[in-house]
């Protein structure tokens, strides 16, 4: 297992439905004690066990990172997914014991910044939440643009307005509402650090943005967790291990080297933290990069892979694990 | 190419570019002596829409009046030209106060002006690798005495004599982004009175 990645035994406190497609889930340490401590945009890696197979999913903690003595996330249902959100909503009850990975943290607050402007698309708001927590107990400078569907589905917007007077504006697609995003980034004092948080359009449209409106690229934080895309299964050559593994349609590569009992590295498992990079050794056939750490440089260039999320179509594929 | 090639050097040693203009909200220019060149080399690339939203502020030091007339003929929406850094330290604040994000920051001239300029700005809260900087003119450089803490301005040899405590400094490479000066040690802390021919390095 590689770094940020042992692993903790927790035990399912509370489950509770937030509205029609999310769900909370609260962890406590199994046995009692504190959990390790946190930092605002941490997420856990949670394993779940489906039957014969282990899923692994990514979820960020929304608690408030100085409350050691219970984790909370929150899960959006996803019925066109690969199971394990449905997982999570229909298999997950009060008392089960759970095992999930140390926190760890890709989405973290620069407290360089003068000034912290979040901006969050439906449950991207949950990384959010426990930044604001810590911001509030340090008497930092934040303000919060939510994006949500319809008031109904606008998960913790009503809480997070009372909790936070006038620094929580919430737009609801379904009466056209919608984040000024120009007029945001156009105002904003020097020191101001911008985050984002949300789907894919989302980010990329916040990204262009600001860059356009001449922000600096460090003042600009995103995070996206991929689900890692099915596709056609594909064979791959294990040259350190010496094994020949199947990856399956609705499995990712990461998965089967796990499950082929090949200590493959690994921290955020959607695309986005290099970690699991991977040296090829040699191919025959096509790669499908989805992730977001490769440069097109190296995603053309053939010698390495994120198998967390990437794919591969072709006839052979041999890989320096 | 930038136009002052300076050794290679240890990383501590800041490097400088080339000024391009970028999309932003503002464009903060801060220039003094040759700086006015790099800014004069830019003018030719962009329109006028880009001087409406530009600020320039200008210390000439010993080029004198060779190229005031040239900036202030730009039509940036404030020019100014002031006698020192120290006098034109006020109006900078008050610059990077007033600007939003999405202002660019462009500096240009001496490692001094630059160096000054710079931290000015990064305590504003701008990254320091989105602000833009390019070397002109004199190579002399900023100097902390590592003993006494004073600042000696415009340093052409190694060593060279600390202008507040006396004592002949070591000229190095070490710089510091906080103070925006480069080290000066003792050069004969382990032999007194053994101090080397001055060397001009600097011009």
């Amino acid at each position: 297992m590689s770094a940020g990645t042992a692993k903790l035994n927790v035990t399912v406190a509370e489950v509770k439905p937030v509205n029609d497609l999310v769900t909370r889930f609260k962890f406590v340490r199994t046995g009692g004690g504190d959990l390790p401590t946190f930092s605002g945009g941490a997420h856990t890696v949670v394993e779940m066990q489906d039957g014969d197979i282990t899923r692994l999913n990514a979820y960020s903690l929304m608690s408030n990172p100085a409350d050691r003595g219970a984790y909370t996330i929150s899960v959006r249902r996803d019925d066109q997914g690969r199971g394990g959100s449905r997982f999570m909503h229909t298999k997950v009850k009060e008392g089960m014991e759970m095992v999930i990975s140390n926190p760890v943290n890709l989405f973290s607050l620069d407290l360089r910044a003068k000034k912290h402007l979040m901006l969050a698309g439906g449950i991207g708001i949950t990384p959010f939440m426990a930044q604001m927590h810590q911001l509030s107990m340090m008497g930092g400078h934040f303000e919060l643009h939510y994006a949500v569907r319809t008031a109904s589905l606008g998960t913790y917007a009503r809480e997070l307005s009372e909790r936070y007077p006038g620094k929580v504006h919430i737009y609801h697609d379904d009466q056209n509402e919608a984040i000024d995003l120009n007029t945001l980034l156009a105002n904003q004092p020097l020191g101001t650090h911008v985050y984002v948080c949300g789907p894919k359009g989302m980010i990329n449209w916040v990204h262009a943005t600001a860059e356009e409106m001449g922000w600096p690229r460090e003042a600009v934080h995103s995070e996206e967790f991929l689900a890692p895309a099915s596709g056609k299964p594909f064979e791959v050559k294990c040259a350190v291990s010496n094994k020949i593994v199947q990856v399956g349609e609705h499995q990712s590569l990461l998965e089967a080297l796990e499950a082929a009992g090949i200590d493959a590295p690994y921290l955020c498992r959607g695309g986005a933290c290099g970690q699991c990079e991977t040296n090829v050794i040699g191919y025959d056939g096509k790669f499908l990069h989805y992730d977001h750490w490769l440069t097109d440089e190296q995603k053309a260039g053939g010698k390495h892979i994120m198998p967390c999320v990437s794919r591969f179509e072709g006839k052979t594929l041999v890989l320096d694990r | 190419m930038p136009k002052t090639q300076f050794p290679p050097s240890i990383t501590s040693r800041p490097v400088y570019g080339e000024l391009e203009a970028r999309s932003g909200g503002g464009h903060l220019m801060i220039a003094d002596a040759e700086g006015a060149e790099a800014i004069l080399d830019l003018a030719k690339s962009v329109d006028q829409g880009f001087w409406a939203k530009a600020h320039i502020i200008y210390i000439p030091k010993t080029t004198g009046t060779k190229y005031s007339s040239q900036l202030e003929e730009l039509g940036a929406g404030q020019y100014y030209a002031g006698p020192s850094y120290e006098a034109a330290q006020g109006r900078i604040r008050r610059a990077l106060q007033d600007c939003h994000m999405g202002t660019q920051v462009y500096l240009t001239g001496t490692e001094s002006l630059m160096g000054q300029a710079m931290a000015e700005a990064t305590a504003a809260g701008i990254p320091h690798t989105a602000i833009q900087t390019e070397h002109r003119g004199s190579t002399a450089r900023r100097m902390q005495c590592v003993h006494c803490k004073g600042i000696t301005e415009d340093v052409t040899t190694d060593p060279f004599e600390c202008s507040h405590c006396g004592l002949s400094l070591f000229v190095r490479d070490h710089y510091s982004r906080r103070l925006a000066a480069f080290q000066g040690v003792r050069v004969d802390a382990e032999d007194p009175g053994n101090i080397p021919e001055k060397v001009e390095l600097f011009k």
